[in-house]
């Protein structure tokens, strides 16, 4: 008997769970250490922990509809704490959550070296989906992108999403 | 039907995407209001949001603060002997400066009351801590423990000792937002100190503030104090902003110049802020008293330098006896038999066999001998009798 190994059956092998304290705690956490860090040091503003427990829950779930609800849940939760029109960071983690899941399903997401590619991957497609959205959808002009500041997010987000993911991998409920 | 099934994910986050866009829709209203950046259900649902999470931000700030307080009580102790003779200089210092700074205040009133101009003046304010940040490098939002229960309502502007942090935005029950000036969309009207040109400041996307509605004066240079102008009707004039920083040609705007500010405030280490409820025409009572006392103080001190002393302040015996009246009462009147002290020369420089006491007594001379004083020795004044 041929063992066959298709797309559906490893993705219904390794999609992985979480309990629903942590899927609701570490968002909310995530979110909240974001406001709160940058009070204690200014520069940790680089970083966006929101958009790294995006792409954590995305690329673990392997769902794009559990991933885009999730990222745009976070999303609203950052926007509207940040002040800005709510639905900008909604859209942009929508559509990292919906990508990730995607590619979560079809490449090994469990290498460190991948999921730092990942991470550095989204975190600039994430800052192109905000320019886009600020710029083009909202009209706002004086809204400008300076890329080698979004290079070193990129990296900071990278930096941080290695270790946070080791973490949190200790999280899932494995079948 | 299996269409729906084969693309049930893009369906799902076209769906969301457009949901978001239309909600994105409803709240940006175009030409966008300042005044009110929000709509009624935008508010309400960042009021949830703020009740939601203020709790855990004042957790965190009481938490956060009390271990400060108790490591900086700890250091503060350590130098607190030079800090406090340091600040008592500090003051000395300030007092002669209050003195002269209040006469030329007196005048600047005299001035404006003879232009008709009307300035407002900062009446009443409300000490607020900060207890959460956007965390955003696209928003520079702080939130204050302060909200309308204690009289705040948006627009009102929010300053700290040192100068201008911004303006109110949202304000709910017990917490409110403020937007500070280095937010990209802050503005602000001010007037440069010295040239007296009115501008226009903004916040960057870098969080940066500068001035951006100037063409090239070579009058303006680094260092130049920036205050408000009172002309956006929110900041009243004359809070200190910060100073000119730098000054380059802006090459998305010709021909207008980039002046970047450097705030007077650190924007990103604000503590405690005060937020200014109330403006009104005069000083308050308090601030007139203490314009009143330094006045007089000002005119006392003119005059004590006007008038001749009988006291050389270089004579210790007469610095002594200046002091002991001082220490037991300047009311103190001088003793009716006391004797007039003779005017003494001030001390010369450079003697020489002409300076007063270089020559011995004309008893001690002797035909042919050395009359002059010994070299290096400080010629004294003549001593009152000893000439006799």
């Amino acid at each position: 008997m041929m063992v066959t190994r298709s797309y559906m059956s490893r993705r219904e092998v390794e999609q992985q769970r979480f309990s629903i304290p942590v899927t609701v705690l570490v968002p909310v956490g995530a979110v909240l250490l974001q406001v709160l860090l940058p009070r204690v040091f200014a520069g940790l503003a680089i970083l966006d922990l929101p958009f790294v427990v995006t792409l954590f829950f995305a690329i673990s779930r392997r769902s794009p509809i559990v991933g885009t609800a999730t990222g745009a849940a976070i999303g609203l939760l950052q926007d509207v704490l940040t002040g800005q029109p709510i639905g900008v960071n909604g859209m942009a983690k929508a559509v990292i959550g919906y990508a990730g899941a995607s590619l979560g399903s079809r490449i090994d997401v469990e290498n460190t070296t991948t999921r730092a590619l990942l991470a550095f991957g989204f975190s600039l497609v994430q800052s192109i989906l905000l320019y886009l959205i600020e710029r083009r959808l909202l009209g706002i002009r004086a809204f400008h992108v300076l890329w080698l500041h979004e290079l070193l997010r990129a990296t900071a987000n990278t930096v941080l999403a290695v270790p946070v993911y080791l973490l949190l991998d200790y999280t899932k409920h494995r079948e | 039907m299996d269409f729906l099934t084969q693309y049930k994910n893009a369906l799902f986050l076209i769906g969301v995407l457009l949901s978001l866009a239309i909600a994105l829709a409803v709240q940006v209203r175009s030409p966008l209001d300042e005044a009110q950046p929000d709509g009624p259900s935008v508010r309400l649902i960042r009021m949830w949001a703020m009740t939601a999470v203020t709790p855990l931000e004042r957790v965190t700030h009481a938490i956060g603060s009390g271990t400060g307080r108790a490591w900086s009580a700890y250091i503060d102790l350590r130098h607190v002997r030079q800090q406090n003779k340091d600040l008592q200089q500090q003051l000395a210092r300030v007092r002669i400066e209050e003195a002269a700074i209040a006469e030329d205040a007196l005048q600047g009133r005299r001035l404006q009351a003879m232009l008709g101009f009307r300035e407002s003046y900062v009446g009443s304010t409300v000490a607020a801590q900060v207890i959460g940040a956007s965390g955003s490098e696209q928003s520079h939002i702080l939130t204050i423990d302060k909200g309308t229960r204690d009289g705040l309502r948006p627009d009102m502007a929010v300053i700290t000792q040192n100068g201008v942090v911004g303006k109110l935005r949202d304000v709910f029950p017990t917490t409110a937002e403020v937007l500070e000036i280095n937010d990209q969309s802050s503005g602000a009207g001010v007037l440069l100190a010295s040239t007296r040109i009115r501008a226009i400041l903004r916040g960057t996307l870098t969080g940066r503030v500068q001035i951006g509605n100037l063409t090239a004066d070579s009058r303006i240079q680094p260092g130049e104090q920036v205050l408000t102008s009172g002309g956006d009707q929110v900041y009243p004039r004359g809070l200190q902003v910060g100073v000119v920083e730098s000054i380059a040609p802006d090459p998305d705007h010709q021909p207008y110049t980039a002046i970047r500010v450097k705030t007077a405030v650190d924007l990103d280490r604000v503590e405690e802020v005060l937020v200014i409820t109330g403006t009104q025409p005069d000083l308050t009572a308090g601030a007139q008293q203490d314009l009143t006392a330094a006045a007089a103080q000002h005119a006392a001190d003119l005059s004590a330098e006007r008038l001749p002393g009988i006291y050389d302040e270089q004579t210790p015996g007469a610095t002594g006896a200046s002091g002991a009246t001082a220490a037991t009462g300047a009311a103190t009147p001088p003793a009716v038999n006391a004797t007039p002290a003779l005017p003494h020369p001030l001390p010369v420089v450079h003697p020489d066999r002409f300076s007063s006491g270089s020559t011995a007594p004309a008893s001690d001379l002797k035909p042919g001998g050395a009359n002059s004083a010994p070299s290096g020795q400080q010629p004294q004044p003549p001593q009152p009798g000893a000439a006799q």
